[in-house]
This record gives structure tokens, C-alpha cells and sequence, in this order.
């Protein structure tokens, strides 16, 4: 694996401020990104790991250059993405595409999804219509959907589905970089395996890079490479995702593995079995 | 299946229907189950799987166009189907209480916490009002708020989502009911949060000795809390059994591939190698028939799968709904 990163954090700060005194100076600042620096290898998965209010989704649309940082930079393939104008710029919102963890809220309900998943190619003007008819069907059935599938409407499809709708119109621009903030979150246990599956497989023909954000340890242990764990704003811990699994240094990481509950009764915390129930 | 006269509550044939236009849904459709005082059973099903409408027929609180039928539903000595709309009210929040997984949305927002704690007291007439305001702050201690009097006089916009699930258990609990519901009422929260309120709710549950159906989705949090399990599938029991054995050996194969798929935080990562998953999803409700339910991602599906597959019981209350098991 290429040790050059793709794209790299470094100080990133993002203050919210809540409340300004009369003179117009912060009294009320949330810190909700607090000085973070990381660095993503190339065709690797990066998990970004904490719980609510850490702050991972605030750095990933800083990232994504969906916000503006307080301070600090965001480089993608060496070049400052908030310093990026023009040409430039389209190409790094063709680069680093996003899937979000609610689909339905993602996609328009009133337009076909074949319409959604053509709006990229569309709007970035490189392909003749019919080149981007065919693109669309081909992502269709890249992540496992039908070609007739393309003039439906969102509400036509199951929560699976709509994940791998989203896929493909992240796909539809051939990124390099993909932010997924907490994409399998909302899904059935079943049918989370199967997008995890399908993420893997075109990270794998695409040499694509994931920046993988979610609170979910059992996901993030099956797919990431490089974990970093947040905790109000800022990482207290970061490294290979299976030193970190195996031996974690954080106390905060420690405690955060300690939670998961297991899927085995055998090991279980509160040592309470049916035969010391009352009443069995 | 264990019956008799020991049974907290006993459930037999339960359907829950819905008339929508495209046709009728059974979202429920023949479910059996029974709790013994004390225990926790936990209700497992993926979304669609008719895990909450069980969940809420059991209160009678399906409202129309949703209807309720069954041969059974007795609860502690009352047969509920039958009992009248003011006997069910007496019932609910005293003797069968409900939590669900919002608690921002069971909460009234414009009233202090510690009132709608004291509330549930005063409308099954427990207590004077000074009294259950006493009690409120009590419980409001005992789910472990901290400042509990001052807490008291809090509205749930002002508490942590932790926090809220703590109050809406302190309703749940204040009148010391013998059968607790709970809808997915960890699934919100954070998992360090997580394991503090099935703490909570573990120790309640024990010292009350109230019996327990816990609503979940997640197999870890089934793993660390139930005695026993009742897997559901597009509104069907596929299976049942006591914890451990539903987890040493699954017989359905739906519930052995929703074990396989539940990632373990302790195994290492093994690059290239697919996640065990269940392929296709779970059938339109509008479009079921007599057969298996999961028959269309079933790995080990067969021509008799086209006809009603019967409930098989294995040994010790472990039943299983599968032609596999039919010999």
C-alpha cells in the first residue's frame, strides 16, 4: 500500500460561536472540532470513530468542504482544498463524493432515481447524454440494482436500496475519496452486511479511499484500516485499526470498547441467567 | 413452550391488521407468547418484522384503522381482549408499563420532569399530591439523576438524551408494575450511555421483580440481557428458545444468518473476505402467502416451503418454525 496521503488534516479547528456580548466578542464557544490533524493513505479505509456531539460529522463536512474550518487545513492529493477556485475546484467536487446516513432525506422524492444518480455527470458537462443513460444503468447493477430500476421514484424502495442508490450516484463522477458519515447506521442488521460488502468490493476495483465515520466498533473493527477515536473535538487516540482493537491506550477507547454490548450470552457483563431469575 | 397457570402473560394467535388501499397488512399475524413474572424476554426483529405493533397490541393501543384480534391475551388473571376501555386504562402505566426509544417524544415538553413523574401516582389516585411529588424526586434519585430535587423542576429539552431515558424509566417504574415494555429504548443512545441505562433498567427490573419484554433490533444487547429470545420475522415467530441455547444453536436460518451478520468488535479484520449476510430483504407485507416468509433468501429453500411451514418444537422450549426441523 502507497504510504503518500491522500489527503491530510492538520490543526483543524471549527468553533461555533453560540452567544456575543453587546461589543461583539465570543462569550459562548462550542468547540466542536478542536484541533485535529490526520492523514489517509491512499485506497485505505479511515474510520473516524466517537459518539454524539464528538464532532466526527462537523470534521467531515469541513472535509467535504461543506464548512469552513476556524483554522487549520484540509489538503486532498497536496493541494489546499479551501484555497482551490475554478477548475481546480470542480475537479476536487468530482474527486471526494459523500454518502450520507439517511438516503431518503438525500434523495429529491420527486425525481427518478436514474435522474438523481445522471445529476453529477450532468451538471459537470463532460458527457453526452447518452453516454450518461448508459453510466446509469451500468452503476445500477454495479451495486446490485436493475436497469428498470431507473424510473422509479425513492419511496419505491426499501432502505437497502436507497443505500445503494446513493452509492451509485456517489460512484457516478469516478471519485477517488468518498466520505460515508455513519452510511450504514440506519440499516437492518442483515442488509448492513450486504452494503458493507458491496463498499468493500468497489474499493477494491476502484482502489477508492474511505473516510468511514460512525459510532458502530463491530462495523468499523470489519472494515478500517486506520481508526481515530474523537471525543469532544478532538482525537485522543489514533493508529492501525487492529492495534487499536487489541490494545487500546486511551481510556476513553478503553471505555468505548468496555460498552459494546457482545452477541454472547456466555460472556455476558451482569452476570444474570434464567436460573437465578425469579420466578423461572 | 412452558404454559400453566404461572404465566404473567399468555398470548395465543395475536394478528394485527391494517386496511391501507393498497390492500390489507398483518403486520402481526399468529403470534404466540408467554412471560412468566420476573422474566426478560427479548423481542427480536429487523425493521418490518411487526417487533413494535406486537409491542403496542398487547396494550390495546393500536388505533384505527388497526385492529387487535386474538384467542388469547391474559394478563395476570385478566383476559385484556374483553376488558373494558376503563379497566385497561387502570392497567396501563400500573400494572403494564411501556417505555419507548424516544424518550424526547414520550416526554411532554412544556411540563417539568418531576410532574410527569408525579402524574402517573395521581391519575391511578396512589398518592396525594404532595406524596407523589415526594416519590417523583425519589425516583428521580433512584435512575440516578443527580440534584434529583432540583432536577425535578427540569422540562426534557434540559436533559441529556441519557438523561430523558432515565425519567421516562422512572415513570415506567414508580408504580412498581409487574410487567415492563420496552420499545428499543437503547437504540438512541450513545453506547457508553447505553450500558449505564440497561444497567438501570436491569437492576429495576430485578429488584421489583417485574417481568421484562425488551423490543430490540440488537443482538449484543439480547445477548447481554435475556432470558429468553423470541425471533420475528415479517410479523411471524421463527423461533424461540432460552438465550444460550438460541445462540450455541440457531435452528432457523434466518436467525443463524442474523447471528453470522453482526460484526464481532473482537475479530480481526480479514481483507477480502465478505461479511456473512442475508441477500434480498424482507417481503412486501401486501404480498405474503401461506408459505415461508423467508423462503426467498433462504440458502436452504425447498418445493414444500410453498406451503405453511409448521412450528417445531426442538426440547426445552426451544420452537422453531421451519420445515428443516420437520423430519
Amino acid at each position: 500500500m502507497p504510504a503518500e496521503p491522500i489527503l491530510e488534516v492538520r490543526d483543524l479547528t471549527r468553533h461555533f460561536v453560540l452567544r456575543r456580548s453587546v461589543l461583539g466578542r465570543p462569550m459562548h464557544v462550542v468547540r466542536a472540532v478542536d484541533g485535529v490533524s490526520l492523514a489517509i493513505r491512499a485506497g485505505t479505509t479511515f474510520a473516524l470513530v466517537g459518539e454524539s456531539g464528538s464532532g466526527k460529522s462537523t470534521l467531515g463536512r469541513c472535509i467535504l468542504r461543506l464548512d469552513r474550518p476556524t483554522s487549520g487545513t484540509v489538503r486532498f492529493s497536496g493541494r489546499d482544498v479551501f484555497a482551490a477556485r475554478g477548475a481546480e475546484l470542480g475537479q476536487f467536487r468530482r474527486d471526494v463524493q459523500t454518502i450520507f446516513q439517511d438516503p431518503f432525506a438525500s434523495l429529491n422524492p420527486r425525481r427518478r432515481i436514474g435522474d438523481a444518480i445522471a445529476d453529477g455527470p450532468a451538471i459537470h458537462g463532460q458527457m453526452a447524454k447518452a453516454d450518461i443513460r448508459d453510466l446509469v444503468l451500468q452503476l445500477l447493477l454495479r451495486v446490485g440494482l436493475r436497469a428498470d430500476h431507473a424510473d422509479r421514484y425513492p419511496h419505491e424502495f426499501s432502505g437497502g436500496q436507497r443505500q445503494r442508490i446513493a452509492i451509485a450516484r456517489a460512484l457516478a463522477l469516478s471519485p477517488r475519496f468518498i466520505v460515508a458519515d455513519e452510511a450504514v447506521s440506519s440499516l437492518d442488521v442483515s442488509v448492513r452486511a450486504q452494503i458493507l460488502n458491496l463498499l468493500a468490493d468497489i474499493q477494491a476495483e476502484r482502489g477508492l479511499s474511505f473516510l468511514f465515520i460512525s459510532h458502530d466498533l463491530g462495523v468499523v473493527r470489519h472494515i478500517a484500516d486506520d481508526v481515530a477515536i474523537m471525543q469532544a473535538g478532538k482525537i485522543v487516540e489514533h493508529g492501525p485499526a487492529d492495534r487499536i482493537f487489541a490494545s487500546p491506550e486511551h481510556p476513553y477507547t478503553q471505555a468505548l470498547l468496555r460498552a459494546v454490548p457482545r452477541a454472547d450470552p456466555a460472556r455476558r457483563r451482569r452476570a444474570r441467567t434464567s436460573a437465578e431469575a425469579p420466578g423461572v | 413452550m412452558t404454559g400453566g397457570g404461572e404465566c404473567l402473560l399468555t398470548v395465543r394467535n395475536l394478528v394485527t391488521t391494517f386496511d391501507t388501499p393498497a390492500g390489507r397488512v398483518r403486520a402481526v399475524d399468529g403470534v404466540d407468547l408467554d412471560l412468566r413474572p420476573g422474566e426478560v424476554v427479548c423481542l427480536v426483529g429487523e425493521s418490518g418484522s411487526g417487533k413494535s405493533v406486537l409491542g403496542l397490541s398487547l396494550l390495546r393501543l393500536i388505533d384505527p384503522p388497526g385492529r387487535v384480534s386474538c384467542d388469547t391475551l391474559r394478563f395476570d388473571g385478566h383476559e385484556l381482549v374483553s376488558l373494558p376501555e376503563s379497566e385497561m386504562e387502570r392497567l396501563r402505566g400500573r400494572e403494564i408499563a411501556m417505555i419507548f426509544q424516544e424518550p424526547l417524544s414520550a416526554l411532554n415538553p412544556s411540563r417539568r420532569v418531576g410532574d410527569q413523574i408525579a402524574e402517573v401516582l395521581r391519575v391511578h389516585a396512589l398518592a396525594s399530591r404532595a406524596e407523589a411529588m415526594d416519590r417523583a424526586v425519589e425516583w428521580l434519585g433512584q435512575v440516578g439523576i443527580e440534584d434529583p430535587k432540583a432536577r425535578a423542576r427540569s422540562y426534557s429539552h434540559q436533559l441529556s438524551g441519557g438523561q430523558r431515558q432515565r425519567v421516562t424509566i422512572a415513570i415506567a417504574g414508580i408504580c412498581n408494575p409487574k410487567l415492563i415494555i420496552a420499545d428499543e429504548p437503547t437504540t438512541a443512545l450513545d453506547v457508553t450511555v447505553q450500558a449505564q441505562v440497561l444497567d438501570l433498567l436491569m437492576d429495576m427490573q430485578l429488584r421489583m421483580r417485574s417481568a421484562l419484554l425488551f423490543i430490540t433490533h440488537d443482538l449484543g444487547v439480547v445477548a447481554e440481557i435475556a432470558d429468553r429470545v423470541v425471533v420475528l420475522y415479517a410479523g411471524q415467530v421463527v423461533e424461540e428458545a432460552e438465550v444460550r441455547d438460541l445462540y450455541a444453536r440457531p435452528a432457523h436460518p434466518y436467525t443463524i444468518g442474523l447471528l453470522a451478520s453482526v460484526p464481532d468488535v473482537e475479530k480481526p479484520r480479514q481483507p477480502g473476505v465478505p461479511m456473512p449476510a442475508i441477500a434480498g430483504s424482507m417481503p412486501n407485507p401486501l404480498e405474503l402467502d401461506a408459505g415461508c416468509r423467508f423462503r426467498n433468501r433462504c440458502d436452504d429453500a425447498h418445493d414444500r416451503c410453498i406451503q405453511a411451514p409448521p412450528m417445531i418444537d426442538l426440547q426445552d422450549g426451544h420452537r422453531v418454525r421451519c420445515w428443516l426441523h420437520a423430519g
